[in-house]
């Protein structure tokens, strides 16, 4: 698969004071995570991939054209949904859109055309008239998100999306990415401090520490091994039901209270376990996958000293 | 992709050449000026000064309208330099009042707004940016000053005929470039402010105080030292000499156009073309500084 982001010795100083640290890495996910604490340079890394700082030293590469030699090209790819509230003032919500699409080259009737259905997939549309300045918090990251698609990006940059969001609307915005990410035409960055918006939506993450690379894994991979781990809670079991685990090929481990942690190898199905039990009469009142597995890769990047992969 | 679908889908169409996109700024911008009352009012109001200049012109040359007006054959007026550079005088000072008016709201809100990544963020440079933004004025100013003057310049050829064309054909060249001199000054220190100050009624009170204030400033040190350098931070003055040099009038004592008027020509014409460099690049300067996608915390 081609990487959608090469990361060649980055180094990005602001007057004296290394920010991005000689950054290599190769990023090919369909939807990339971008953590760390905060100061850790994320946004300073989406910054200069847009072109907003010059690299000190190094370079990176978007879908493989150099964001130093070739950064009108790069941004021609990009959307971008910034953090911070931006927006025009004085416009219409589909006029701002328009104009942004114009702006990256749509002709005015595609781009008007593309704004309005673009306000419809956010669920802005019977919203599109107003003023932006009369746009609630929610509404504004919705309108963000419509200006960062609009024109048909390659690579879209989603800076904390979630950001101010209430429950409702943050799940909403969760569901567009997840949909702009299932499509598999246009692939995501998001960068944020919550876990759990990284967790749901993307397939890869980089993890940055004091503008280093702190860690960096693909999360599916992460996934299909987790699914090997389980926490069972059971009722009734004995030494004979874990011998029994172990004779499918289970590593098996037994607490008190009837808590078990088993790693299942290949080949190995869930609905065996049930069946063991049937056999033995042992009750599975509860069976989990490990499900923590992001925080713990983060935990663990954050323990690395000086970051550094 | 039908609204109805409300799905997202890429875009695969054509795209617009990209030396012509940092028109797109003007064309919204002039969008939304057409619906101030109070700027397309101004805007009638600035084009009298043509229509009464183009009125004497014809006058000058109409017999049965000078014996309408009862006016005897001597010359009603001289059209000559001095007529072009009073004409370009008081355009330009109106266009002072529409950089006031247009100039600080062009910048200063997408600072405010922190709009600046979003359009940064495409292929769009910063250049383009301001070269978008300076169009608005750019257009507005031109339609003001050089385009009725090279007009009026016209229709005083066609009447007097005689060569009067090319006798005069440096006062075609006086009136476009001395107009250009003046709405490319303006234009960058009206941006420049706005770019500086994020509030546009200050930046609007700035540009006029950078006009004011400095020739008032001036004055007082040429008061007090003795010296006329200081009519070296007068801007009126400084175009003023420039023009009076464009247009080869002579340089005594009250010459030049309408608020551009130079009193006295201590200071080499060459001082003055340096110091709206230095001004123009100290513009630029600002500009590159402010014109970012993201704000550096060094």
């Amino acid at each position: 698969m081609q990487p959608v982001i090469e990361l060649d010795n980055l180094e990005v100083r602001f007057g004296e004071r290394p920010i991005l640290k000689k950054l290599n890495g190769a990023l090919t996910g369909r939807a990339i995570g971008l953590l760390g604490p905060n100061g850790a340079g994320k946004s300073t890394l989406i910054n200069t991939l847009l072109g907003f700082h010059q690299p000190f030293a190094g370079t990176a590469r978007i879908f493989g054209k150099d964001i130093r030699t070739d950064a009108k090209a790069v941004r021609a790819l990009l959307g971008y949904m910034p953090e911070n509230d931006s927006f025009i003032a004085g416009m219409t919500g589909v006029h701002f859109v328009r104009l942004m699409a114009e702006l990256s080259g749509l002709p005015p009737q595609q781009a008007m055309e593309r704004a309005h259905e673009a306000f419809f997939w956010v669920g802005l549309g019977e919203a599109r008239y107003r003023n932006l300045g009369t746009y609630s918090l929610g509404m504004k990251q919705m309108a963000k998100l419509a200006q960062a698609i609009a024109h048909g990006p390659k690579l879209l940059f989603l800076d904390e999306p979630t950001n101010g969001l209430d429950p409702p609307a943050r799940a909403r915005m969760i569901q567009l990415i997840q949909e702009i990410r299932d499509r598999g035409d246009l692939r995501l960055i998001l960068s944020s401090h919550l876990l759990r918006d990284v967790d749901e939506c993307c397939d890869e993450v980089l993890i940055l520490k004091d503008g280093r690379i702190a860690a960096s894994c693909n999360l599916e991979e992460e996934r299909r091994a987790n699914r090997k781990f389980l926490e069972l809670e059971t009722r009734g079991a004995n030494g004979t039901f874990t011998a029994g685990i172990e004779r499918l090929g289970c590593e098996a481990a037994s607490f008190p209270d009837g808590r078990m942690k088993l790693v299942m190898p290949d080949g190995v199905e869930i609905r065996q376990l049930y069946a063991l039990a049937a056999e033995q009469n042992v009750q599975i009142r509860r069976l989990n996958h490990k499900r923590d597995s992001l925080e713990d890769i983060f935990l663990k990047a954050m323990e690395v000293p000086n970051g550094g992969v | 992709m039908a609204v109805f679908k409300h799905a997202y889908k890429g875009y695969e169409g054509a795209l617009t050449p990209a030396w012509s996109r940092f028109l797109i700024l003007p064309r919204y911008a002039f969008a939304e000026k057409r619906r101030s009352r109070f700027f397309s009012l101004f805007f009638l109001v600035s084009i009298l000064a043509p229509l009464i200049f183009a009125l004497l012109i014809y006058v000058q040359h109409s017999l049965s309208a000078m014996k309408l007006l009862q006016i005897g054959s001597s010359n009603l007026i001289t059209v000559n330099a001095a007529f072009f550079m009073n004409l370009l005088g008081w355009q330009s000072m109106m266009t002072l009042f529409l950089a006031a008016f247009v100039g600080p709201g062009q910048i200063s809100p997408d600072l405010a707004n922190n709009a600046l990544p979003l359009y940064l963020s495409r292929p769009f440079s910063r250049a383009e940016y301001v070269l978008g933004k300076m169009s608005v004025l750019l257009i507005l100013m031109s339609i003001m000053t050089w385009i009725p003057g090279l007009l009026l310049f016209i229709l005083q050829a066609s009447l007097e005929g005689n060569g009067w064309f090319g006798q005069n054909l440096r006062i075609a060249g006086a009136i476009f470039l001395g107009s250009w001199i003046w709405i490319l000054f303006l234009s960058l220190l009206s941006l420049a402010l706005s770019a500086w100050v994020k509030w546009k009624p200050m930046a609007g009170g700035l540009l006029f105080g950078s006009f004011f204030v400095a020739a008032g400033f001036g004055g007082a040190i040429n008061a007090i030292l003795r010296t006329s350098w200081g009519n070296l931070i007068n801007i009126s003055h400084l175009i003023g000499t420039v023009w009076t040099s464009l247009f080869e009038r002579p340089m005594h004592r009250g010459s030049g156009a309408f608020f551009f008027r130079v009193h006295g020509g201590d200071v080499p014409t060459w001082c003055c073309w340096m110091a709206l460099v230095l001004i123009c690049a100290g513009c630029l300067y600002l500009l590159s500084h402010k014109i970012r996608g993201a704000e550096v915390v060094r």
